[in-house]
């Protein structure tokens, strides 16, 4: 891997850049989906249980005992109510251990119903307690359980929030702009489709990684950070199945969420990547995804998700934009493209050409991209910009403008578009 | 109260417009389109603010016209339509105490500011909602 030399050995230390995050104060909320607490023993140290670590936690255990999804989801609900009720003069020494014996007491009084309703044989649980590999197995096992194939992804993303990520069905509603009703049947249904289906003995990786990537990529702000829950579970996943292309994701989502603050204006606009001011991305992010980037590329088992990351990597090297390696990042869409043949990769990739190689050349690559292909309007927009074709740029802004799929964008173009109408009329004196 | 749905068009078949507020927005100033982003958005926060708002969404201009076609057989779809027909831009739902407050949100959403700071005067369609039966009718 030649094209990934300047990642090497760069001081990244954060300490010349003013941290953002330091400005709200201690309330402020923790976005960054920081390094996953601390799960042995239960999270009481501090204000409470921790309840989003301890309920995955006990039905990861639960469903790998052999006991059936819904059913653990139920039994670790009712356990953690039953907490809530007993925990309140004292939080027992160990809450983890506490809440398996009391899921599995309740898991077993419903199975004992069930069995004098069918009459059926009831199953032994007893099994010896779970050292922290099991309980890495557990969340990898509850993830491509979560992820299962059968599972559209919609469901899968839900689900996978419910139990692996312990969030709220209303929490999940809100980040997704559903009412709570409708999420609660999604996840229901969710859950009914995997019935039978059990642990896998080989799950899916692939389709686990795109599950947490839709995530990452596709949340509203609500109360929870959709994004910071992606890089927690995906730290999760790493530190249960370390792969290349799992670190290549990690990497991928830290070196994008350390740009968030820089993203948006402060009513709501887009900032595209060349304008934002740089000194609000979040330094201490990019350090932690180039080097776990750096560490994935040296495997040399190169993937989707690696090249994305080594991409992401490079923009974040840049002091400016003016100094982005585009020659190298170009080499790493070719790569990507090689590896995709996606067409989104190719209309991405044509703007790197039309910085390597010149606008003309951009807008060759950029039209022998499918028309359906979204965004390839805009792409031809700002190529002919620089091309200096001001009024067809214009036309093309506005043309994107009308086929945009989210507001930020829509707003984004029509000012591009407003910005190129003020410099082509004839000035006004007034 | 009364639910009331407030109806922004891109074009359609509302009365004319003002003259000289109808330039299309690519056509203001960048600055011009941020004030009138800054204008919607503080709207809608006062009015949430007044317990009023209930819910607001902006539509692409794109859409289609979609069918049953009978057993087995794929929907029929149609359009895009030309220029001249009703096009949604968004809307915004308010829960206020009478149909005055409903006309009186409408027209402050109107005044929003466009070119040259001018309040735009659009046009806002105001459609209350059928409500519940009441329970004691006599």
């Amino acid at each position: 891997m030649t094209h990934l030399d300047r990642l090497d050995g760069r001081d990244r230390n954060g300490s010349d850049v003013e941290r953002e995050r330091t400005e709200g104060g201690p309330e402020r909320k923790r976005t960054d989906g920081g390094p996953e607490r601390k799960r042995t023993g239960g999270g009481a140290e501090r204000g409470g249980p921790d309840w989003r670590v301890l309920g995955p936690s006990v039905l990861g255990v639960l469903v790998r005992r052999g006991a059936p999804f819904a059913a653990a989801e139920d039994a670790v609900q009712e356990a953690m109510l039953e907490a809530v009720r007993h925990w309140q003069d004292r939080v027992p020494d160990d809450p983890r251990a506490w809440l398996i014996t009391t899921a599995r007491r309740k898991l077993v009084d419903e199975q004992r119903a069930e069995i004098a309703r069918r009459r059926r044989e009831l199953r032994d649980h007893a099994e010896p307690e779970s050292g922290p590999t099991e309980e890495a197995d557990d969340t990898l096992q509850l993830l491509f359980l979560c992820c299962h194939p059968a599972l559209s992804d919609t469901s899968a993303v839900a689900l996978t929030l419910r139990a692996v990520g312990g969030l709220t069905t209303r929490q999940i509603a809100e980040a997704y702009l559903v009412p709570e009703a409708t999420m609660a049947q999604r996840i229901s249904r969710a859950k009914k489709s995997l019935a039978g289906k059990g642990f896998q003995a080989q799950g899916d990786l692939g389709r686990v990684l795109t599950v947490l990537y839709l995530v990452f990529n596709e949340g509203h702000s609500g109360e929870v950070d959709l994004a910071g829950e992606a890089i927690r579970l995906t730290r999760q996943l790493v530190a249960a199945a370390r792969s290349p292309e799992s670190a290549g994701l990690l990497a991928l989502m830290l070196l994008h969420h350390a740009r968030r603050p820089a993203r948006w204006t402060s009513h709501g606009d887009l900032v595209p990547l060349d304008e934002q001011d740089r000194r609000r991305w979040d330094t201490g992010l990019i350090a932690e995804g180039v080097e776990i980037i750096q560490q994935a590329l040296a495997q040399d088992r190169l993937g989707p998700y690696q090249c994305q990351a080594a991409i992401a990597a490079l923009h974040a090297d840049a002091p400016t934009s003016a100094e982005t390696d585009w020659p190298q990042i170009l080499s790493w869409y070719d790569e990507l493209l090689t590896l995709t043949n996606s067409p989104v990769v190719a209309l991405n990739r044509a703007v790197a050409v039309g910085e390597v190689d010149g606008p003309l050349a951009g807008l060759r690559a950029a039209e022998a991209v499918p028309r359906s292909i979204p965004r390839r309007t805009a792409v031809l927009a700002h190529l002919h910009e620089r091309a200096s074709s001001l009024t067809r740029a214009r036309e093309l802004y506005l043309e994107a403008a009308a086929a945009a799929t989210n507001l930020a964008e829509q707003r984004h173009l029509t000012k591009q578009a407003a910005r190129l109408h003020d410099q082509t009329r004839p000035r006004e004196t007034s | 109260m009364a639910k009331y749905l407030l109806l922004k068009h891109y074009r359609g078949s509302m009365p004319s417009p003002v003259p000289g507020c109808d330039a299309p927005m690519s056509e203001w100033t960048p600055e011009e389109i941020d004030a009138h982003i800054g204008f919607m958005n503080d709207f809608a926060a006062k009015l949430t603010e007044r317990g009023e708002f209930v819910d607001g969404q902006a539509l692409a201009p794109e859409g289609a016209w979609v069918r049953y076609d009978g057993e087995g057989r794929p929907p029929v779809t149609d359009g895009p339509f030309a220029e001249t027909k009703d096009l949604i831009a968004g809307w915004m739902i308010i829960d206020v105490s009478s149909q005055e407050r409903a006309y009186e949100a409408a027209a402050e959403l109107s005044s929003a500011p466009g070119q040259g700071g001018r309040p735009i005067h659009e046009w806002i369609e105001v459609r209350p909602f059928l409500e519940h039966p009441p329970t004691v009718t006599e």
